[in-house]
């Protein structure tokens, strides 16, 4: 080892080398834990198959159902019927891969069933120092417990499953230091979508994000997550924050986290891994956590985002060509005026989930804001808990009834209207405040439209039917 | 995969910033098991109507781009999603290679093991590529990875970045897989040197 100081990427790449980056081929590196679900990893399962291979490492690999899975309420004798013929089919391949290669699987509905990136931490599986990897863009979530995780394509997906390696080049590194105390009314997602607001959705491409400073030590894992989560959304393929006696704390007694002796032996080493004094990144972004408002996108990628007090640009300022035409054609899709405030646009709908924003924190977030209020007349309130543990959990605390009282749809676990694939989706033309990830055209729902915020956000806009400022209802 | 040595052909210009994976396919055309048939949905919501008629103002619907074999497209093209579906519906459509000034990462990684090339080029050539696409659509430019240049009608060439070792895979027509295959010995060896982190299938005695 040389003397350099080392950043907790250094760190995490150098010990997953099989073989170092050389002459122009990628370096060869290791993944200790490798998420499949249902709708980026047939085709790869098939590749194995055609060429003979074997899962070289089901012991590191784990499979759940989220994607392509319904979210309604359960029949009387508990099943959650799959109508869609398609979907019900991908299920069942799923199914018959796991069984036929021996990875354990989650079965939709089942105990420990849920959206694949809230499952890994919540067993305890998503550890520090691991790499991860999974066939999904929102891998990055993982990042949160200063692991290196990425999502892939479903060729990687099938050259993890043969050899438990991936050829990459090695990323640059980018710090985003958050310092300073948020103010009531604000959370991990406004910070978030601040950041992104601000670099652009491609301002971390080629990088790896190190989220670091006081308001992110702050944080607990669930804002950490919501926070990585959404680093693709900045470009970048991982988000990292170092592990700290937070990240223990959550991790201690969960079902795969190191017990006894071993628990000690690993939280030991799981200390080295923070940043050494004097590590240096590629590119650094420093932001004020006190200066943060509550934060709504108004155009149709995540980075096209303001305070939640403020206007739809005015493409006509946009001094570049092409960044005009793109506000230009996010208004358009969006029906939204240069100008106009975003406080007071009527909604049709809320959906509080995804892999970003459903978890036990973000579900008594918004049902402290809700209780005892009723949702707005004509508004749809969709509560989609990210994993029936979440579900199971959030019912024990009576969440499920503040959210049912106040009118709200109470669901099963799965991704739901995050992408629409599911029957869970907007109709065209109208409008959703989201705590999901992406505003894209039609990610809801063909023709819908998305204003992403933070569960409390949300919940708001529910209860009075148009986006409102949170802070005003505390 | 099909080798990539070069390539001529009209353009299809699409001048959008940021084009997204959902955009490319959207998610409702993900509930396959296979590659096959994406093409037909390649851009649905941009192509065609709620009705599922042809958007005549759309380029892959206008029949002077039809044929073209090279995508033209704004800057961060690919952005989101990791769907392979995406390169999947490109090259169903008949797309062997997408030019832009930039590409998201897990985009282009997924396109180069599928044999679709992403090419790299400054802003100028660019909106010079848009601006001949649009006015002389018969226009044909020429993609040379092996040179690693893209060759103007008027002769002028640029040059363009490619990851060594993908092309080298591009030209031969052989994929990643078979590599890291072969490294097996090296894995097995680092994998006895390390710790298990985890074992999924049963939880920490």
């Amino acid at each position: 080892m040389t003397g350099n100081p080392r950043t907790l990427f250094d760190k995490i790449w150098a010990a997953h080398l099989v073989a170092p980056e050389k002459d122009g081929v990628p370096a060869t590196l290791y993944i200790d834990l490798h998420l499949v679900h249902e709708v980026t990893s047939p085709q790869a399962f098939a590749a194995l198959r055609e060429r003979g291979l074997r899962v070289r490492r089901p012991d590191h690999t784990l499979a759940t159902m989220d994607h392509s899975t319904p979210t309604t309420p359960r029949t009387a004798d508990g099943q959650i019927p799959v109508t869609d013929a398609l979907a019900a089919a991908q299920l069942e391949q799923l199914a018959r891969n796991c069984e036929e290669f021996g990875i354990p699987l989650y079965r939709l509905g089942s105990e420990n069933q849920g959206i694949v990136h809230v499952i890994g931490p919540e067993q305890g599986l998503t550890q520090p120092g691991m790499t991860i990897v999974c066939g999904d863009s929102h891998t990055s979530t993982h990042g949160a417990f200063g692991a290196l995780a990425f999502g892939i394509g479903t060729s990687e997906v099938a050259h993890v499953l043969a050899t438990q390696c991936l050829l990459q080049y090695r990323p640059k590194t980018y710090e985003i230091r958050v310092d300073g105390s948020l103010r009531p009314g604000v959370s991990a997602k406004d910070i978030i979508l601040a950041i992104i607001a601000r670099i652009g959705v491609e301002g971390g491409t080629g990088h790896v994000f190190e989220y670091t400073g006081s308001a992110i030590r702050s944080l607990d894992m669930e804002g950490r997550m919501t926070i990585c989560n959404m680093s693709i959304e900045g470009g970048a393929r991982a988000g990292m924050v170092a592990p700290d006696d937070t990240t223990f704390e959550y991790l201690y007694g969960r079902p795969y986290a190191p017990r006894g002796a071993a628990w000690d032996a690993a939280v030991a080493e799981w200390r080295q891994l923070a940043p050494d004094d004097g590590a240096t990144y590629d590119s650094r972004l420093v932001l004020d956590a006190s200066t943060l408002e509550p934060m709504i996108t108004y155009g149709t990628n995540p980075g096209m985002g303001v305070p939640v007090t403020g206007r739809v640009p005015d493409p006509m300022a946009v001094g570049d060509l092409s960044q005009r035409q793109a506000l230009e054609k996010a208004l358009a899709y969006m029906d939204l005026q240069p100008g106009q405030p975003l406080l007071g646009k009527k909604i049709d709908v809320v959906f509080i989930g995804s892999c970003t924003n459903s978890r036990i924190s973000d579900l008594r977030a918004a049902a402290r804001l809700v209780k005892g209020r009723h949702v707005a007349p004509g508004v749809r309130m969709l509560v989609v808990p990210g994993s029936q543990q979440i579900k199971k959990q959030a019912e024990a605390e009576g969440l499920d009834r503040i959210f049912r009282d106040a009118g709200a749809e109470w669901r099963e676990a799965g991704c739901s209207m995050c992408i629409a694939m599911n029957g869970d989706q907007l109709a065209p033309g109208q409008y959703a405040v989201s705590t999901s990830n992406r505003n894209f055209e039609g990610r809801q729902g063909k023709g819908g439209r998305t204003f992403l915020a933070s569960p409390l956000t949300a919940a708001a806009a529910a209860l009075t039917g148009q986006i409102t400022d949170v802070r005003e209802m505390l | 995969m099909p080798a990539f040595t070069t390539l001529t052909s009209t353009m299809l210009p699409l001048p959008i910033d940021n084009v997204d994976t959902d955009q490319i396919i959207p998610a409702r055309f993900l509930k396959t098991t296979d590659k096959a048939g994406l093409g037909e949905s390649l851009f649905a919501d941009w192509r065609y109507t709620p009705e599922g008629q042809p958007r005549p103002d759309f380029p892959l619907n206008k029949p002077e781009y039809r044929g073209a074999q090279i995508l033209v497209a704004g800057d961060n093209f690919g952005c989101g999603s990791s769907r392979e579906h995406a390169p999947w519906a490109l090259l169903g459509y008949g797309i062997r290679a997408v030019v832009s000034t930039r590409f998201a990462d897990i985009f282009r990684n997924n396109a180069l093991k599928n044999g679709l090339l992403p090419v790299i080029v400054d802003r100028p050539t660019l909106q010079q590529l848009f601006s001949l696409a649009a006015e002389e659509p018969t226009t044909t430019i020429t993609i040379d990875l092996a040179a690693q240049t893209l060759t103007l009608p008027d002769g002028r060439s640029v040059t363009f970045p490619v990851d060594a070792f993908a092309r080298m895979c591009l030209l031969n027509g052989v994929d990643q897989f078979g590599y890291l295959l072969n490294q097996l010995p090296q894995i097995e060896a680092f994998e006895a040197s390390i710790p298990s982190r985890v074992n999924t299938r049963q939880p920490a005695p």
